[in-house]
């Protein structure tokens, strides 16, 4: 249902506000190299906008800080519905490695809701692109949960009946299998 | 003048070609050594846990269920990838792949859970050894993370209450 809802209303254009709320600078760079010649995603209609007012889509980069965190819930609220907020990045994706540290609040997520996560650190320009692509629903996403188990039956049990006194020494002759 | 000049601005920027790269339609090749997301092989895990305690960002989460199970969580919300756990393992059972269009609507998309069977050591009866000779008198064998709140515990609770193994050594953890 948001995919049908992306693609009604933001088929033609994006307009992008670029929000970072306490990260290194490393994904900004990665953000702004999306919109250099090389990666020209103004071919697809992507646009940044300096204030929130204007904008579809709000890239929010490094983690909720404890200082940062009202404007960046401001910058949410300013922007008009109906807005997507991209989380680009591991900080904003999870708060980063420093996630558990006084100033850092945690993810994004805590603040404003996120409606895509871009993981990596910083994530490559193609990624960020492929990310904007998943959710214009033109690609789907390549990633999904892996659980394994590894279970193996029967033990062998160590059974404390089965030793046996010898010569003041304990000996213990056989592993059974349940 | 000022004609010529316009000239030489239209052989300058015809000169310059396009820059701007294929890429919905065709990916430029990784670089060497790039390092995308890692893959846990669970058949070549077995549980050691290093990768655990050498993740800078602390997320993978390692709960032992019984003696035999050992739960292995992998978040993947928080990596950098920086490779030290594929660089700590000892049975290379993580390999950092080339994936990095790892773009999701859902954060647990990105996670790998491996439950992975601990063979008990016949003699002491527990998985595994601990940090330390001195530590390991005093704690159970188990680590607990939460898994449900992806959270890393540092003061292991599993520690036995009674009948301390050595009484008058204090040891203290981190």
């Amino acid at each position: 249902m948001l995919k049908n809802l992306c693609q009604k209303m933001f088929g033609r254009s994006l307009w992008v506000y670029h929000a970072n709320s306490g990260g290194c600078n490393g994904c900004d760079i990665e953000v702004l190299n999306v919109l250099t010649p090389y990666y020209d995603v103004e071919r697809f209609g992507i646009k940044l906008v300096g204030s929130p007012r204007h904008a579809d889509v709000m890239l929010c980069q490094g983690p909720a800080m404890r200082s940062t965190a009202h404007a960046l819930k401001r910058a949410y609220d300013a922007m008009p519905a109906p807005k997507l907020v991209f989380a680009i990045g591991s900080c904003a994706c999870g708060g980063g490695v420093w996630f558990d540290s006084y100033s850092v609040l945690g993810p994004v997520e805590k603040v404003v809701p996120v409606s895509y996560y871009i993981p990596g650190c910083p994530p490559r320009p193609e990624a960020i692109i492929y990310g904007v692509a998943v959710a214009l629903g033109l690609v789907d996403k390549k990633v999904a949960p892996v659980e394994f188990k590894q279970i193996e039956f029967p033990i062998p049990i160590y059974h404390p009946g089965d030793l046996r006194r010898e010569n003041d020494m304990v000996v213990y002759e056989k592993i059974k299998h349940v | 003048m000022s004609v010529l000049s316009k000239f030489e601005e239209t052989i300058i920027c015809l000169k310059a070609g396009r820059v701007t790269l294929p890429y919905p339609a065709q990916a430029r090749p990784l670089p060497e050594n790039f390092r995308g997301r890692p893959i846990f092989n669970a058949a070549k895990c077995v549980g050691c846990a290093g990768c655990a305690n050498n993740c800078p960002a602390r997320e993978i989460l390692v709960y032992d269920v019984c003696q035999e199970i050992r739960i292995l969580q992998y978040l993947g919300r928080r990596c950098t990838y920086c490779g030290r756990c594929a660089d700590v393992c000892p049975e290379k059972a993580i390999t950092m792949s080339l994936e990095f269009e790892n773009a999701t609507a859902n954060i647990s998309d990105l996670g790998q859970k491996l439950d992975l069977f601990m063979s008990t050591c016949q003699r002491c009866g527990r998985c595994f050894k601990g940090v330390a000779a001195l530590e390991e008198l005093k704690m159970k064998g188990y680590r607990s993370d939460d898994i449900q709140n992806e959270r890393w515990i540092y003061r292991a609770t599993s520690f036995l209450e009674s009948e301390p193994a050595v009484d008058d050594i204090k040891i203290e953890l981190d």
